[in-house]
Parts: structure tokens; sequence; C-alpha cells
């Protein structure tokens, strides 16, 4: 059997999307038995004139206001194929179920009136569409019967529409002149407009596709449940991806636990055959790992990435906007996990595609590229790549409230990170001098003191004063430059997320070894990423590490540009340019903020060594 | 994987969402092909179990047949098997059409209060009910998990959005949900599926000596035969390709007024 094709039908409020599927219900004889007549007596009754709409308006509501509410589905066969269509409502106000209706579909008919032309809803909808990742819609020029059947206005319209779309990155598949209520083009062609020599609307519809089970990807197998039927342990979820065979090796993520698949459960056959995308399944493993919920199954070779932090695009539809810092729950996949929006890049407004730069907040029914952050670590993948695992929805009080799509990881996997942490098996040899020693006879505590900011923020400026500064003072100090560290210690890292974060690694590590010594150790890395600050602020012994933000707005570190690096990040010349390319997360917690902008490097200077006399400038007891 | 496949696997995937989210869960089986179809597909979801109870809202006007087809096919399963009535319209004979309740009074009181009787009294707070969206138009706009207010309301003009395989399962207690695994199969998947899996269904779906047969199975005063020579799963299913007669055309209690069963399903009938 050829897969049924789900085509939704979307576009303004009253540019006839229900009248359009009561055509062609009728038109291709396939609508029920009894059902024209039924329609057309309760049209009577009402005292109304007959409409086609009525056919998919199931509700009474919909019926009295001739205005669709809610979505509705309906099954359909065309020559070559079966087809269910999907009827969304067009009002502004059932945007939840416009979205409910469209993002189960393949493909999409979107529904533009010739007389009133794009609309708000129009171009709504289609901006959905194609964050919804359909990419197969054609254009349904309606009403060409109010339109005089002209050229023109049909003209005018696929004009307009290709604009709008082209904007978007997407071509339709095709434009059909059509008029629902009498049904020109909807199942045979049109005698009044012989200018059109494209497809009907009925044709057109042949020319969709549905996408097969991505089988040839990398494995993502959801873990959704594990059942304890008997003395096994079952592991069930769907195949989103990929193929799984006993024997596999299998990763879960998070927590990086690892077992071979011992067997594949079905019933009432058993026949132990390998499964693959789409399938909801079933397996036992060898060995008895921890297995939750939550939990993506991949093969070692190809994971999913691994993090508390990420990009996205994201469509709201609750009527409170989304906010900055306040709690949400990110459902993706089968994982719920508590999530706030770290930062909000800019909005996009899906009716004039407009950018504005993003505050803190969201409103309903518009488009904003953020930063997202998980409260623990959650396994996904860029969207492009991986579909299933790489879209969520973000609840509120269980309440689906809008949903978003991953974008390219601009953030180091943690699943590195952390696995550098992990290879410590090592024992440490401790020396017969040890730290309190050195401090004793140095006369002041070691401390780290941690710069981070964009370039240009002053970060070496300072660090090097502050270390002249402190060794006037009779301190042992020693300065760590980012740059310096990056000639030699760290000269075969680049700029890449997963660099970054090794690179801040090495520095901790490092300055850890200068603490030991009992100096105070300054350092100045942009150091972007919270996780990295707080896996450096980690090795250290707590109270030991003291993180100094140097706020200043990124349009002031552009004008300094005292390396020319903005510019050449700005013509493209540098990639990853944190604040232009890549991301910069302000600390929330700052033992030190420094206003680099309003002050100047002497006062920086005293402001540090203020905050040091107390906790530093006296050896511990 | 084919157009069944897709179906089944999908069906089974919130069959299993359904068990993770709900602590207190029922199947409603009313010994009908869509039911029985339901509860072949939490076997394949469970492995060959049916890991909660299974509910029939017995109006006791139901045919025969089926009462004896739910007893055998229960022990068979070993279902935890649930019968509720609503004792009390019945002893007092508010039934259709000899207690002078209309079809659709009957019904709210038979069935829907039945329902209501059992989801209180096991405090049920998920049922699992087998209607699809092309049975008819108020169906159609159903959620896969569908919530009912105390009094089991639906909220039909604001329902939650459900997109991505991600619903809403969370409620407030003393409301229930329903969810619906074959919100997406149609008649004709249903008996394709039937006769390529080999489930046993009733065989008042099969034409019998006088060539007629039940294309949709209820209570005896409401539930017509269609004339039919179908006698098997997939002879039914050759007859459906060919026709355009709706599914519910033999049961009565629609069509007591245009929005008969809306009404009916707002006020939390299945």
């Amino acid at each position: 059997m050829t897969p049924l094709l789900r085509l939704v039908i979307v576009g303004h409020v009253d540019h006839g999307k229900s009248t359009l599927i009561g055509r062609l219900f009728h038109d291709s004889g396939k609508l029920p038995e009894g059902k024209l007549e039924q329609l057309k007596a309760a049209a009577e009754r009402r005292g109304m004139e007959f409409e086609w709409a009525n056919l998919m308006d199931g509700l009474q509501a919909e019926r009295d206001q001739n205005v669709t509410i809610d979505t509705a589905q309906i099954w359909f066969r065309t020559p070559k194929r079966e087809a269910v269509i999907i009827d969304a409502p067009g009002h502004k106000e059932f945007l939840k179920n416009m979205v409910t209706g469209a993002a189960s579909a393949d493909a999409a008919l979107l529904v533009v009136a010739a007389d009133e032309g794009v609309q708000e809803q129009t171009r709504r909808h289609a901006s959905l569409l194609t964050l919804l990742g359909l990419r197969q819609v054609a254009v349904v020029v309606n009403k060409m019967d109010s339109a005089g059947f002209t050229q023109a206005a049909f003209d005018k319209v696929r004009q307009d529409c290709s604009a709008f779309f082209a904007k978007l990155g997407l071509e339709p598949r095709a434009f059909i002149p059509i008029s629902a209520r009498h049904g020109d083009n909807v199942v045979s062609p049109s005698t009044k407009m012989p200018w059109h020599s494209g497809p009907t609307l009925l044709e057109s519809l042949d020319t969709f596709s549905v996408p097969a089970p991505p089988e040839g990807r990398p494995l993502r197998f959801p873990v959704q449940d594990v059942y304890r039927f008997d003395d096994r342990r079952i592991i069930v979820g769907r195949i989103e991806s990929g193929t799984l065979r006993v024997g596999d090796r299998l990763l879960f993520s998070p927590r990086d636990k690892t077992s071979v698949v011992k067997t594949i459960e079905r019933w009432p056959t058993h026949d132990g055959k390998a499964v693959t995308a789409g399938m909801s399944v079933g397996i036992t493993l060898a060995e008895q790992i921890y297995v939750e919920r939550g939990q993506v199954g991949s093969h070692e070779e190809h994971p999913p990435i691994e993090t508390d932090v990420f990009d996205a695009k994201v469509f709201w539809l609750g009527k409170d906007a989304l906010e900055v810092g306040r709690p949400y729950t990110l459902k993706l996949a089968t994982q719920d996990v508590e999530c706030r929006v770290q930062s909000i890049e800019k909005i996009v407004d899906p009716v004039a595609l407009t950018e504005t730069p993003g505050g803190g907040s969201v409103p309903r029914d518009a488009i904003a590229e953020v930063s997202l952050r998980t409260r623990t670590h959650i396994a996904l993948d860029d969207s492009a790549l991986s579909p299933a695992t790489g879209r969520f929805v973000l609840a509120k009080d269980g309440l689906i409230l809008g949903g978003g799509i991953v974008s390219p990881c601009r953030y180091p996997d943690r699943r590195s990170a952390l696995a550098g942490i992990k290879s410590r098996n090592l024992s440490w040899t401790e020396g017969k001098v040890g730290r309190k020693d050195r401090e004793g006879r140095n006369r002041h505590r070691g401390t780290v003191l941690w710069m981070t900011g964009l370039s240009g923020s002053g970060k070496s400026a300072i660090g090097v004063e502050l270390e002249r500064e402190l060794f006037r003072m009779g301190l042992h100090t020693y300065f760590l430059d980012g740059d310096n560290v990056r000639h030699g210690l760290s000269s075969n890292l680049g700029f890449s997320p997963e660099d970054r974060a090794e690179n801040i690694r090495r520095t901790g590590e490092v300055a850890k070894l200068f603490l030991d010594s009992g100096a105070v150790v300054i350092t100045a890395f942009i150091s972007p990423y919270r996780d990295d600050r707080q896996l450096a602020r980690s090795i250290v012994p707590e109270g030991d590490f003291v993180e100094i933000f140097l706020d200043c707005p990124l349009e002031v570190c552009e004008t300094r540009d005292t390396k020319g690096l903005y510019r050449k990040a700005r013509s493209g010349e540098i990639r990853d340019f944190t604040g232009i390319s890549a991301p910069y997360e302000r600390p929330e917690k700052p033992e030190i903020t420094l206003r680099t902008d309003r002050q100047s490097i002497a006062e920086s200077v005293a402001q540090v060594i203020d905050y040091l006399k107390s906790r530093v400038l006296k050896p511990s007891a | 994987m084919d157009h069944l496949d897709r179906l089944e696997n999908d069906s089974v995937f919130i069959l299993r969402e359904a068990y993770r989210k709900f602590d207190k869960l029922a199947m409603l089986w009313s010994m009908g092909k869509d039911s029985t179809v339901m509860l072949w597909l939490a076997r394949k979801a469970f492995l060959g179990r049916v890991p909660y109870p299974v509910l029939h809202i017995d109006t006791t006007f139901k045919i025969p047949s089926m009462v004896e087809f739910r007893d055998r096919m229960a022990r068979e399963m070993k279902l935890d098997l649930i019968v509720s009535k609503n004792e009390g319209a019945l002893s007092r004979k508010r039934t259709f059409p000899d207690g002078g309740a209309t079809r659709v009074e009957c019904c709210t009181w038979l069935k829907k209060d039945a329902l209501k009787k059992a989801v209180d009294e096991r405090g049920f707070n998920g049922i699992i009910v087998g209607v699809r969206r092309d049975e008819e138009p108020t169906r159609a706009k159903e959620r896969y998990f569908s919530p009912r207010d105390a009094n089991m309301e639906w909220d039909v003009e604001d329902q939650p959005p459900e997109f991505w395989d991600q619903f809403k399962t969370d409620f407030k207690p003393g409301t229930h949900v329903r969810i619906h695994p074959l919100l997406h199969w149609t008649e004709l998947d249903i008996w394709d599926y039937i006769a390529r899996e080999k489930i046993p269904v009733i065989s008042l779906y099969f034409s019998d000596a006088n060539g007629e047969r039940y294309r949709s199975i209820g209570c005896a005063q409401c539930t017509a035969r269609i004339r039919s020579t179908a006698r098997t799963p997939a002879e039914i299913a050759e007859e459906l390709r060919k026709t355009n007669v709706p599914e519910r055309a033999g049961r009565a209690q629609d069509k007591e007024s245009e929005d008969a069963f809306e009404k009916l399903r707002r006020d939390g009938y299945m």
C-alpha cells in the first residue's frame, strides 16, 4: 500500500479553505452519501445560504458562525494515492489549533483569495509552515470568480507570495488559480482560465511525496519506558532514525552508559529481525545498566549532542509572553526537563518578517532566536540533521505554549568536556611542602582571579596593571594571558566551542598548579561559556576562585577594537567570534563586576585590590 | 514500512505514553471492531499483556452474542474486565424506546452516566477510547489526549495544542483524560488490519444467512444491519473501498437533531 499523504490546508480566515475541501470532495465523487442533502437542509433551516464549508466544520458553533475553530481531518483518494486532508483554522485566535493540524502534515496548500490577496494570516501561516519543517507547499489562488478570472489578479498574488516565500527560503511547488465555489481548476480544468497551463488542484496533489522514515541516518532511539512485567527489563521506545540490530553496542545519552542489545522483543511473533526508523520496539540488554525514560540510545560512533545550553528558533503561542529567566518545561523526544531562556538574540515578526533585537520577552505569536539553558544535561541534535531529536515544545503547568527547533550548535558538546574530567584515574603525589607552608612564608594566601569578558573589554590591560600592583605590594603573582597561553600550551586548539572548552580546562588546571604554589594567579580569557567557567571553578578548591566580570557593552568593545578583530569578524574573515558570531554568556553571580566602559583601568585595579584585602592579604591560619 | 505498519507503530507509541503518564488507566471495550483492534495493539505495546483494567459499559441492550464474545475473549486474554451499568436508570426504566426516553437521553444515562460511575468509583484518570477521526465530524476535532472535566464535559472550543508527539498529560485532580490511540485510523484501515493480523472479531460483522451484517454495532434497538455479502475481513475491506455510505448511517441516536452527536460528546459521551 502506498503511504498516506497528510495534507494540511492553511491560509487567511475566509479565504475559502473549508469551501475548497467541500468542493474537492463533491467533484471527485468522494462525498459520503446523503451528506450534501443533509448540509443543504441544515442551511435552509438556519435561513442561510448553503456553504461547502459546513462539511468540515463539524461543530455547531462553527456552522453558526461560518468559521473553523479547530482542526479537522477527512480522508480522500487522488487518482494515484490515499490522502488525509487536514483543515486548519485561519483565524488568528485559533493559531494553536492551526499548529496542531499543520505539524503532522507532509505537505501544505496555502489558500489565498484573489480579491483580498496576501493577508496577515497568509504570511503568518507561511512562516510557521517553514518553522514546522514543511517544505512541500503549493499556493492555491481562490475566488478567481470574484476577480473576473483574470490573469492579472492571479499574477499579483503569485508575485506577492513568491516574494514572501523567497524570504523564508522556500519555493512553492505550484500556483493554481481556482474557484472553489464554482469548481474551476479544482478537479477538472477551467474553461474560464485558458491562460493557466499548470495543473489542477487535484493533479498538484500527486506532485507531493511522503518522506520515508530515515532508516539510513544515525540511530536515535529515545527511551519511552522500561517494563518489568517479569524478570526481564524491557526498554521500549520508537526508533526515530536509523537501524538497530541484536548485538549492537548502544550508548545511552545523557549519562553515557553503554550495553549490547541482547534481544528485540515482539508480540505475537518473535523473529529477532533488525528494527528501523518509525517502529515502536522493545529490547533487552546484555549487561544490566540503569536506563530510564528520556535517554537517547545511539551507536557510539554517532552520538547526539549532550549539553545544557543550546540555541533554538522558537514560536510562542502562550497568552503570557515567553520570559527570560522564568522556568518552563522543555519536552524533547521523551525528555522532560526544567528550562529557562538565557537570552533572546532576536525577535522575528512572522507577518512582516522584520527582525528586532531581543529583550526580556517574546510576545504571543512571535518567532524568536533564543539561547536556552536546561537544569540538567539533555541529548539533542541539530534539527536539520535529525528532526525528531532536534525539535521540542515548551510547556507551563503541563500546557504546551510553544515549540522550537534546535539550531546548529554554538556551544561545546559537554560530552567531551566531561570526558576530560572523567579520565582522572591517577593518584596525586603529595609533596613534603604544602600550599599552606608556602602561603605562610609568602605571608599571603593564594587565589585565582578569573577575568571574563568580551574581546576589547580590557582583560589584558587590567591584568598587566593588576599584576604589577600586586607585585609592588610584595605578593607572589603570575598573569596567565589568554593570547600567551594559546601561543604554547593551547597552540593546537582553535575557536570551535569544543576547543574553547578545552582551552579553558587547561588554563584552569594550570591556574590550580600556580595556586598550589601559593601565588595569586590572574587569568585573562574571554571564557564565554558559563559551563566552562563553572568547570574551571570546580577544578580549584572552594573559595579560591574569584570570578571577575568585565562588563562592557559590545558597541564599546567594538569601537575600541584594539586588535582589529571585530572588523575581521564583521567581514566574515574570522568565524566563531564571541559577541558577533558566537555567544557570550554573562556570569550570573560574579564575585566582582568591573564596569570597564565607565571606570578607568586604575579604578578597576583598585576595586580588585580592595576586594582582596580582607581575603588574601593575610595568610591562612 | 507500509501504511498499516505506520498506523500500528504510532498507536503503540500513544498507548505506551498513556501507560507511562497515567497511574489509574482503563481501556473501554465495546466488543466492536475498533476497541477489539485496540486490545490487540495493547498486547503489541505491552508484549502480550493488557496491563490495566478493561471496562465494558453495559447498557443491557447489547446484542446477546456480544456478551458471549466478551466473556470468552476476556478469559483467553486474561483481561481484568470491569462491567459497569447504570442500575438506577435501568431500574427506573429511563430507556429508549420502552421507557419513554429519547435515544439521546438513553445514551446519556446508560452509557455516559455508567462511564462516569466507573470513573468515580475506581478513580480512573485516563480512559483509553477507540474513537476515530473519520467516524463523524466532532470526532474529527479530537486530540490524542483529550481532557474531560469533573462533569466529564469536553471543552471543544479550547483544546490543548498537541504536536510533534508531545501531549498535555498533566491534569487537575477530579478530571480525567480520554486517550484516543486509533484517532488516525479509518474504518477501512481497521478492516485491512484485522485481515492482516487475523484478529478475532465478533461474527455480527459478517454477512448472515439473510445476506445482512452489522457495519457498526451498539444497542440492538438503535443499530441497523446493512445488506452485504461480505463474510471475511478482507471482503469487508473490499466492500468499503466501493461505498460512499457513512459508517454510522445505521446508528439512530446520531440523527435525532443536527448536533445530537456533538451534544452527546460535549457531555462526556465516547
